[in-house]
Order: structure tokens, then sequence, then C-alpha cells
């Protein structure tokens, strides 16, 4: 597996989401997504506060259940392992500690995701944070932060990434050179899901837009309701 | 692996870390009883090894909310759960990062406390070798709780509750070994043997539990 | 190829029935045809059972105290039955991912810490005269304790995790470790005595019954069985109606119609 991996992340892997439908609690809040990406491939999900973006990268992250529809992640050492496994998942918050240094909290990740890809000095330079690498996290900005938290993708080698509002703490420039590494990232074969309510500007990436469902309550009690039931006096007898 | 242990080591050492704290509850706990009993050195003597074993059960229970809720605030859980690890043993790791920071130095404190309660050295050993054996379990099982409890803001309490049942069993044996070290009649390699089972069984009931329970409690 | 995905597996037979039982609709309405009649059977056979203790010969060492047990025994047995029906349902939340046992393993919650209260009470009622004293920190006593306090943390958790769906697993994980707890309680009477000074109290002193105990007895244990599960199902209803109530209030909420 880690010779298919030396100098391209996961050749020619693709991510396919079939008809997904994610609920939390009682409602539904993705329903029917589907989108198929090859390497090199990157996907752009945009939509409303509440339209359910988070909610699907963390159901394509495997961090939730899906209510319906699978995600596949096929092609070549994709076999035996989960999809999870592939992927480099960014959420809202950085998964850093504030008590470790900059350079211990990357070194943990190294160690800790395997397949070592670039340095934690140059993923620092890439950053243009290799000046805080022995500071503690805690004592960075919150733009910082969320750099060194993009430093953290660099230093362990995954063909999947998939990040949540990578950009919001980020100021233009930041933001710019955020935009250059996904693009190396993805020329180098790996793919890129992205959700985000500010433009992140790759070419030539596909986008999806969710629309926020009203509704979508379960099922069972969703036809209960439609039958009336719900406000019948039967049901209470 | 040695990454993690390294790590949760490190955040527990580190200001802001709990490690000590457990250590000083245990001293706040020493020192109310004999207000509460009076200071009958006598009657000390004889509960000594109960209190030592009690102020050690609630010392060890009092960090265990934070062993996978600051995880999960800082985002961490998310990406520890997704690697390619087996869950269980990462969170086996976790235990023994959190015993070592909170458990150890409970029991390396044991020796002053038990000269202050009047303990015997006989009896300061009996309950060091029952700590040893038995606070393992303690943050096992409560590893079961804290991920139950990881997505309520103040699980603590909660924590307190779902667990305390849980580790009655390795109090008592735990206590039981160490009167039987103690009062001759009383038989010491039996409870304890026990102990030692307790323990390596909730080191494989705890961490599968715990890893059950947090697989999909992401929310 | 690797995939997670969500697929509804097609089981057969009694299963199929069983998993038939999770559209809410059809379980609610079984439950309203079956629960008048486990009502009154179980009252029949209460009625039944309280008559048969009533004229059971007074025991030659216990006196007319040995009423006490037709009411405490069963309690017991009852206490540890519910924990084990909550158990299966935590398997079902885990495993089968029946929708129902969530709410089965919700419902039965209260009821068993119900029969764990009553076998307690009952219990030290009867130590008073028997032994001399309310409460002795036997093992047996302290592990039916523990039962309850067990039961107890499961309902506080229950009320504390909002969300139905979330707190379903939570429920389940700590109903299934405390599990262990059972065969503890069953078989602390045998077990301490081989560590502690022998047990100077067993209860279930297991001289073979006489048959004109054993069947009082037996019927109260039905009876109460019958009880446990109309009261069950009863609860099991309400559940499934408050989730109603929450989703509808949650659309109001929304302001969805």
């Amino acid at each position: 597996m880690d010779e298919t991996r030396t100098d391209q992340p996961a050749d020619r892997l693709s991510l396919i989401g079939e008809k997904l439908s994610v609920r939390r609690g009682e409602r539904m809040i993705v329903c029917d997504v589907s989108f198929r990406l090859n390497a090199g491939d990157a996907l752009v999900i945009t939509g409303e506060n509440g339209s359910g973006k988070s909610t699907l990268l963390r159901a394509v992250a495997g961090l939730l259940p899906l209510a319906a529809g699978r995600v596949i992640v096929a092609g070549p050492g994709a076999e035996d392992c989960e999809v999870r496994e592939l992927i480099y998942y960014l959420g809202h918050q950085n998964g850093m500690k504030g008590a470790l240094t900059v350079r211990e909290n990357l070194d943990f990740w190294q160690a800790f995701c395997g397949n070592p890809w670039m340095d934690v000095e140059d993923a620092l330079e890439q950053v243009n944070l290799l000046h805080a690498i022995d500071l503690p996290f805690s004592y960075l900005s919150a733009g910082m932060k969320r750099r060194a938290s993009i430093a953290k993708l660099l230093v362990s080698e995954k063909p999947v990434w998939v990040v949540d509002e990578p950009t919001a703490a980020l100021d233009a420039a930041s933001s710019d050179m955020f935009r250059g590494i996904c693009q190396e990232f993805c020329s180098m074969g790996g793919i890129l899901v992205a959700a985000t309510h500010l433009p992140l500007g790759i070419d030539g990436a596909q986008s999806l837009r969710l629309e926020t469902l009203s509704g979508g309550y379960d099922d069972d009690l969703a036809e209960a309701a439609a039958e009336g039931e719900l406000l019948t006096p039967e049901a209470d007898a | 692996m040695t990454a993690l242990l390294k790590r949760e080591l490190a955040i527990a050492f580190r200001a802001g870390g709990g490690a000590l704290t457990g250590v000083l509850f245990f001293l706040a706990v020493v020192v109310v009883f004999p207000f509460a009993v009076g200071p009958d050195m006598n009657l000390l003597a004889r509960i000594g090894p109960a209190i030592l074993w009690i102020g050690a059960l609630l010392a060890s229970l009092l960090g265990l909310d934070r062993l996978f809720a600051q995880d999960r605030e800082d985002g961490s859980l998310d990406l520890i759960v997704m690697q390619p690890h087996l869950l269980p043993l990462t969170i086996a790791i976790k235990c023994l990062a959190h015993w070592l920071a909170t458990g150890l130095p409970l029991i390396l404190a044991t020796p002053l406390f038990g000269i202050m309660l009047n303990v015997e050295p006989v009896g300061t050993g009996a309950v060091m070798l029952t700590l040893l054996v038995g606070t393992p379990a303690i943050t096992l099982i409560g590893a079961v709780g804290a991920a139950v409890t990881v997505t309520l803001p103040r699980g603590g309490l909660l924590i307190a509750i779902l667990v305390l049942p849980l580790v009655i069993p390795v109090l008592v044996f735990g206590i039981t070994a160490t009167n039987g070290a103690i009062y001759d009649p009383d038989p010491f390699t039996a409870p304890f043997l026990i102990l030692c089972a307790l323990t390596l069984f909730s080191g494989v009931l705890g961490p599968l539990a715990a890893a059950a329970m947090l697989r999909h409690s992401a929310d | 190829m690797t995939r997670q995905s969500a697929e509804i597996s097609q089981p057969a037979g009694f299963w199929a029935w069983l998993a038939s039982l999770a559209n809410p609709t059809r379980f609610m309405g079984i439950a309203d045809r079956v629960i008048p009649w486990l009502a009154a059977l179980s009252v029949a056979l209460l009625v039944a059972g309280l008559y048969m203790c009533f004229t059971a010969p007074e025991d030659y060492q216990q006196g007319a105290t040995v009423l006490i047990m037709f009411i405490h025994v069963p309690a017991a047995w009852l206490a540890m039955m519910c924990y084990s029906v909550m158990s299966i349902s935590a398997l079902g939340t885990l495993v089968w991912r029946h929708p129902l046992s969530d709410v089965s393993l919700r419902a039965a919650a209260p009821i068993g810490a119900a029969f764990t209260f009553i076998s307690l009470v009952t219990g030290s009622l009867w130590g008073k005269p028997m032994w001399g004293t309310y409460w002795v920190w036997d093992a047996r006593l302290t592990s039916v304790l523990v039962l309850f306090i067990i039961y107890l943390g499961i309902m506080a958790l229950a009320r504390a995790i909002e969300e139905p769906a979330q707190a379903a697993k939570s429920l389940a994980v700590i109903t299934l470790v405390g599990f262990v707890n059972i065969p503890i309680i069953k078989f602390s009477v045998d077990w301490w005595n081989t560590l502690h000074q022998p047990a100077s109290v067993s209860r279930f002193g297991r001289p073979a019954m006489d048959a004109a105990f054993l069947y009082p007895l037996l019927v109260m244990a039905l009876a109460y069985t019958l009880i446990f599960f109309t009261l069950h199902l009863m609860n099991m209803r309400s559940e499934i109606l408050k989730r109603r109530i929450r989703v509808m209030k949650l659309k109001a909420a929304e302001g969805v119609r």
C-alpha cells in the first residue's frame, strides 16, 4: 500500500457518494445527495446555514451514521480498509491541544495517523507558521490556529481531505495560500471535499448546493402525521 | 500508540492538566475523616485502610469526565476515532495514561496518608498493593461512563452515579484483601486474586464497551 | 472496494414479525388490543394469589411474617427479570438496531426500579422481626441495593440526554455493562460464604419448600410477571406518544405544518 503512495496521495482512487441521506435525531437533514469524485477532483459544497453541509461531511467521513445510501472509496489499496481510514477530516474545531506546542501537536498527529508525508517544519513553512513552531498552541491567534491545523493535513498522507469551513478564520492572503495547497494536493491526485460559505476559488472544482430541507421528519412519524393520526383521540386511547 | 501515550501524559502534567488535583483531593478526603469520626488513633488505625481506599476511589472518579470530553471539545476525538487503529486499544492507552497521571500519584501518596491515619506499615503496604491492582479497574470501568456521557456538557456527576455501583466489587475485594493482610485469620490471597481478575475483566470489557459507544456517539 | 453503507436487511419469519413491529403505529395497535386482556389476567391472578397466600398455613418458625415473602420474593425475581429484559433491549439497540428496543429499555427502567424498591422495603420489614434489624450489609442486600442505584442511574441518564436517538446508545451500553451485577446478585449468597464468615443470614434457606407455600408463591410470581408486561407495554405506549409530541413540538418550532 505504501509503494503506491510514495509520491502521489493514492493513485487513481475515487470517492463515490450514492444517494446519501443523513438523519439527526428525528429529522432528515440531508436527503438523497450523490456525487462522484475521481483522483484529483475537488467538490465544494455550499449552502446556507443549517442546510446540512457539516452533517453531510461528517457522514462522508464516517462520523455520523447514514440513514440511507453509501459512501465508497474505490481503487487500488482501498480494498481492505474502512472509508474513514482514508480520509483526513478537518472540522470546525482544530483538534489541537492548547497545552502542547505546535510542534508537539503535529508530531503527535503525524505519528498517530501514520503515512508521514512532509516534515513538521516543511508543513509549517507552507502555512507561514514556522516562527511559532515552539509556542504553545493556545498562544496562537484564531487565524494562526487554523493555519496550524491546515499544516496538520500536510504532515500525514491521506488520499481524501474532507474539510469543513477551512478558511473561516483566515484573512485573504492565508485563503490564497490554502487554495494553493489544495490545488497542489489535487494535482497530485488527491480528492478534496470542502464545505464553505466563502468562495474557495479552486479551479475546476465541482460544486454542490444543499438546500435546507423543511420538514423531513422521521418516516414513521411523518406518515402518522400525514394520516392525521397524531392528532386524533384514538392515538391516546 | 506510544505517541498517544506521550501526548496524554504531556497534557496531564502540563499546566492546566489535572494530574496533581487528584492527590490534593485525596488529601482533603483523608483530612476530613478524623474530623468526622474524632481523633481516636486506635479507631483511625482500624478504619484507616478503608479511608484510604474510599479517598483513592473518589479521587480516581474525579477526573474521569475529562477522559474523552476534552478531546471531543477540541475536535481531536473525531480524528482519533477515524484512524485505522483498533479503537479499544486506543482507549486502553488513554486509560493507561489517565491512570499513570491520576492513579499512580495516589498510590505513591498513600504511605504519607497512612502515617497520618496511624495505619501500621503492613496495612499501608497492603493498601498500596491492592490500590495498585484495583485502581486501573476503576479507570477502565470509568472509561465506559466517560464514553456514555461524552456528549453531555456536564457529565461529571452523572459519571460518578453510573460508575460507583459498578466499582463497588473492586472496593469490596480491595478492602477484604487489605484486611486479610492485617488481621491474621482472614485470607489475603483469595480476595486479592479476585481483585486481579476484576481488573483484567474490566480491562477487556471497559475499552470494548467504550469503543462501541464512541464509534457512533459523534454528532 | 471499501464502503460504508446503510442497507436494511430483510429478515424472515419471527424476525420479520419483530421487524414489522418497528412501525410504531402497528405496535400501538397491537398494544391497545393486548393491554386490557393482560391487565385483566394479571388482576385475576393477583387476587387468586393473594387468596392462596392468606389461606396458606403459618410457618412454624416465621409465623405470619412468612406472608411478606409472598410479596417479597416475586418482586426480587422481577427486579432481576426486568433488568434482563432491558439488557436484551440494549442488545436490540446495538446489534439489531430495532427502533422499539430503545423504547422498551426506557420504559422498563422505572418499573424495574419500582420492583427493586418493593423487594428492598418488604425485605427489611421482614428482617426486623426475623433478624432483629431492618438492614444488614449482607451480600444479597447490598447487591440488590446496587441494582437499585443502577436503575436510578439509567433513569438519570435517560433524562439527561435530550435527544432520544442519542440517548439510545448510551443507555444500551451502560445497561449492558451493568448486567454484570445480575449474576452477582444471583450467586452472592453462594459466593460470599467462601470468602467471609459463613452467611449468618441466608434468605433463601434451601430446604425444599412445602407445596403449601410453593404454589401461592408461583401464582404470585406469575401475577407479578403479567403486571410487569402490562405496565411495560403501557409505558412503551406512552413513550412513543411522548416522542410524537416531541416531533410535533419540533415541527411547531420550525413552522412546518
